[in-house]
């Protein structure tokens, strides 16, 4: 907040995502060191770093599938405690998309959409079933929407996982590696869901190592290392000098591959 | 030796032995529901977070496990009225096998809940599911379905258990066999036929439960 004087209106915003000093342990293993981070309305996140670097943690402190033992964590305006209800609340603003997909394998693609949205937001089937055939369209699924999801591709499935996250109309998205479980031709059609959803202005944090992907759509790129952040700024400036020994060579490591 | 058949009692005992038939199937059906309710309520108080009644549902199944059914049904028939619980035998046949089979589904179907991936719980709480929606709307299903096989081969053995409650005079199979036996005599011919009788009803029984879980829980799976 302090160099936004020269934008008022910008200050004015209150943050989507703010974590203030946030502190995770695992048992007597630190998972996350300090993490401060604050996600504006309608900005884009990319958060990367070696396996085992806190990243999935992090993201999942948001709508608190892991417990944080230190900080502070509000979403939207709600401070993240362990209050059942603030819980609840909070996930049903946050969306998140996982690297196994996580359908229901037992609904098929229409019912994994509306489940959550009549049980949890109370909507009638109607009004449920039109939302998810409405978001179904958007990411090109909706001629499968009877199948279930052992009927359909990892990439195929990976976009309904989308569509129910959407379903709940979520301020937010939260993605934990979404394509690493893809086969490679499928990822394609995942990163450009994604970047359609973008382009239409979600916030989103999305742990990826997909860099052709960060270079578009991030605002941001974060790089963690052993539970902190190392290391965030704009992808140009992210890619182009990494300032930190690590960063270096983790982009080193993985760049090569794009 | 020359015994001589005589299906004569048999014969005439047909109709008495179809409606015994008819006790028995009603006792398999009725103990199977109990069961299947006691099951899935004792899977869910088995990892509540409230410690009593975790240890309330353990313990309950011990007991259950590690006693003989014979000994449980004649508990309910003949100590409970004691503590002023009076009730019929057919009833308590009932009462015993749900009480019984149910003590072995919490485990079966225990089995088939730890079996579900952390991932599908985790998905259900990222959509602002409450607990008890996770468990009943997602795991549920996929649960019974892995445990299937295990839980139909305890409900056919709930099924033939019926006759041990032939001990309290409950209306099933084998106490109208026994009469028809006392009456005539005819031990091999009697028994014989019931024999075959429990046979398919067995057998219908695993149809029952096979098209049960064609009709609710069968889903395409990779
Ligand atoms: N449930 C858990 N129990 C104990 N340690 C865990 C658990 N989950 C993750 N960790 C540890 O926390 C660290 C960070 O994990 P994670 O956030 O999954 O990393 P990343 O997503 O960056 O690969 C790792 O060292 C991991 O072993
Ligand atoms: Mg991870």
């Amino acid at each position: 907040m302090s160099t936004s004087a020269s934008s008022p209106a910008a200050a004015a915003i209150a943050p989507m995502i703010a974590m203030e000093g946030v502190e995770k342990w695992y048992g007597t293993f630190k998972a996350l060191t300090d993490i401060n981070l604050t996600v504006r309305p309608g900005e884009k996140i990319v958060l990367c770093g070696p396996s085992g670097s806190g990243k999935s943690t992090l993201i999942r402190c948001i709508n608190h599938l892991e417990t944080y033992e230190k900080g502070r964590i509000v979403v939207d305006g709600v401070l993240l405690d362990n209050n059942p209800k603030t819980i609840d609340v909070v996930r049903r603003e946050v969306g998140m998309v996982f690297q196994q997909f996580n359908l229901f394998p037992h609904l098929t693609v229409l019912q994994n959409c509306t489940l959550a949205p009549m049980r949890s937001r109370g909507l009638a089937r109607d009004a449920a079933e039109a939302t998810a055939r409405r978001l179904l369209g958007r990411v090109k699924i909706l001629d499968q929407a009877d199948k279930y999801p052992a009927q359909l591709s990892g990439g195929q499935q990976q976009r309904v996982a989308i569509a129910r996250a959407l379903c709940m109309e979520p301020k937010a998205m939260l993605f934990d590696e979404p394509t690493s479980a893809l086969d490679p031709e499928m990822v394609k059609e995942v990163l450009d869901t994604m970047i359609g959803l973008a382009k239409d202005g979600m916030t989103m944090i999305c742990v990826t190592h997909e860099m052709g992907f960060a270079r578009q759509v991030a605002d941001r790129v974060i790089f963690m290392s052993e539970g902190a952040i190392v290391e965030e700024g704009p992808p140009a400036e992210f890619f182009q000098n990494p300032r930190h020994q690590r960063t270096k060579k983790f982009l080193g490591e993985i760049l090569p591959r794009y | 030796m020359s015994y001589t058949f005589d299906f004569t009692p048999v014969i005439n005992g047909f109709p008495t032995l179809l409606l015994g038939c008819i006790g028995t199937l009603w006792l398999a059906l009725s103990g199977m529901t109990l069961a299947i309710v006691i099951g899935i309520g004792g899977v869910v108080l088995r990892d509540s977070h409230i410690k009593p009644l975790r240890w309330l549902v353990i313990a309950f199944v011990e007991l259950i496990r590690n006693t003989p059914f014979l000994v449980q049904i004649y508990f309910i028939f003949f100590a409970l009225p004691f503590m002023g619980i009076r009730l019929n035998p057919t009833p308590t046949a009932i009462i015993a096998l749900g009480v019984n089979g149910g003590a072995y589904a919490i485990e079966i179907i225990r089995g088939g809940v730890q079996s579900i991936n952390k991932g599908q719980l985790e998905a259900g709480r990222a959509l602002g599911l409450r607990k008890g929606q996770v468990f009943r709307l997602i795991v549920l299903k996929p649960a019974l379905r892995a445990i299937f096989p295990s839980l139909a081969s305890q409900f056919i053995l709930l099924t033939l258990t019926t006759s041990i409650a032939s001990a309290v005079a409950a209306y099933e199979l084998t106490s109208v066999a026994k009469l028809i036996e006392n009456e005539s005599f005819r031990s091999f011919e009697v028994y014989g036929t019931i024999t075959i009788m429990y046979l398919v009803m067995s057998w219908m029984m695993m149809n029952f439960l096979n098209f049960m879980s064609r009709r609710y829980l069968s889903y395409p799976v990779k």
